[in-house]
């Protein structure tokens, strides 16, 4: 179900929960499918030993994957024509992760309606991890 | 310049969006996508990470034969070849590598990705930069800019990602 022009307006706000006790599985799940084996992500006694981090992370790219799982539920299946983010903090184990869309532009582009949003995605302390922008055709 | 093939199969796609946490049906079930506007599985937004499991030259996959990084005795890093006795040297904490962090991420999306579709992969270097941090000593900025063509020579994805190599371990306030 695509979104609507004519039914959205600038600072329209929209949420989802994308994450809920993010797992040490997880992350190992992410790092199988997207071939990202850094051991950081994977491996305790790296990250510890080595690296010098309290444990693993999640990849920021399993952050940025999970919000686009809010931004496709949203705007609809294949509707995206832009989506960037910026990491601005670690996903540790046990985090839950709330991605945020607000409308900040509807504009026609090309013979399409367009909604540009602005996105955060936030911890359980309500820390942002992940700012981002995306870009969607919706209906008129 | 880099370039690679990056065949797109449907269990590549399940598998990946089950690693971001994504069940929606039209990442897995061809029946239900028909009915969806792309009216086929596509890719998720994110999908084209993937690719790197293609990448001859990745170097965050063990390569078969070869020592890796990560743990298996030893915490390793691989750095203290061979450590000489009397040598009171630090040790690396595992190179740079171990420093490089993904900094930022950015796709424009052209057309989407099915099941089926032999993309071609190019890579090559963006615009680098500096910049003094406070969480992470001098951080050193650097981008890729990928693109992702399709069998018929078409772009599907052109993505920017921005790496950042930090003086430390990044602190946690």
């Amino acid at each position: 179900m695509a979104l609507k022009a004519s039914e959205l307006k600038v600072g329209d706000t929209h949420q989802q929960q994308v994450a809920e006790n993010l797992s040490r599985t997880q992350i190992v799940q992410y790092a199988g499918a997207s071939g990202d084996y850094m051991p950081l992500h994977t491996d305790e006694r790296y990250a510890k030993e080595v690296a010098g981090y309290p444990g693993v992370f999640a990849h920021g790219m399993l952050s940025m994957g999970a919000t686009g799982v809010m931004l496709t539920d949203w705007v609809g299946d294949g509707r995206l024509t832009k989506y960037s983010a910026r990491f601005t903090r670690q996903v540790w184990p046990g985090d839950d992760l709330i991605a945020k869309a607000t409308v900040t532009e509807i504009h026609e582009e090309d013979g399409h309606q367009v909604v540009e949003l602005d996105l955060v995605t936030v911890n359980q302390d309500d820390q942002p991890v992940i700012a981002g922008k995306a870009t969607a055709r919706i209906d008129a | 310049m880099a370039e690679f093939k990056f065949p797109v199969d449907a269990s590549q796609i399940m598998l990946f969006a089950r690693a971001v946490g994504d069940d929606n049906p039209v990442y897995h079930d061809a029946e239900y996508a028909k009915g969806t506007e792309p009216g086929s599985v596509v890719a998720p937004p994110t999908f084209v990470q993937a690719s790197s499991q293609y990448d001859p030259k990745f170097a965050l996959r063990p390569v078969i034969g070869q020592p890796w990084f990560g743990s298996g005795k030893d915490a390793t890093g691989l750095k203290p070849k061979e450590k000489k006795a009397g040598d009171g040297e630090k040790k690396d904490s595992g190179g740079s590598s171990a420093r490089m962090l993904h900094a930022e991420q950015q796709y424009v999306y052209h057309k989407p990705i099915c099941p089926g579709d032999d993309l071609t992969v190019t890579t090559k270097r963006g615009k680098s930069w500096e910049k003094e941090g406070r969480r992470g000593g001098t951080m050193s900025f650097s981008e890729v800019i990928t693109e992702y063509r399709d069998q018929s020579g078409e772009l599907v994805v052109t993505a920017t990602s921005v790496g950042v190599t930090t003086g430390k371990a990044v602190s946690q306030d």
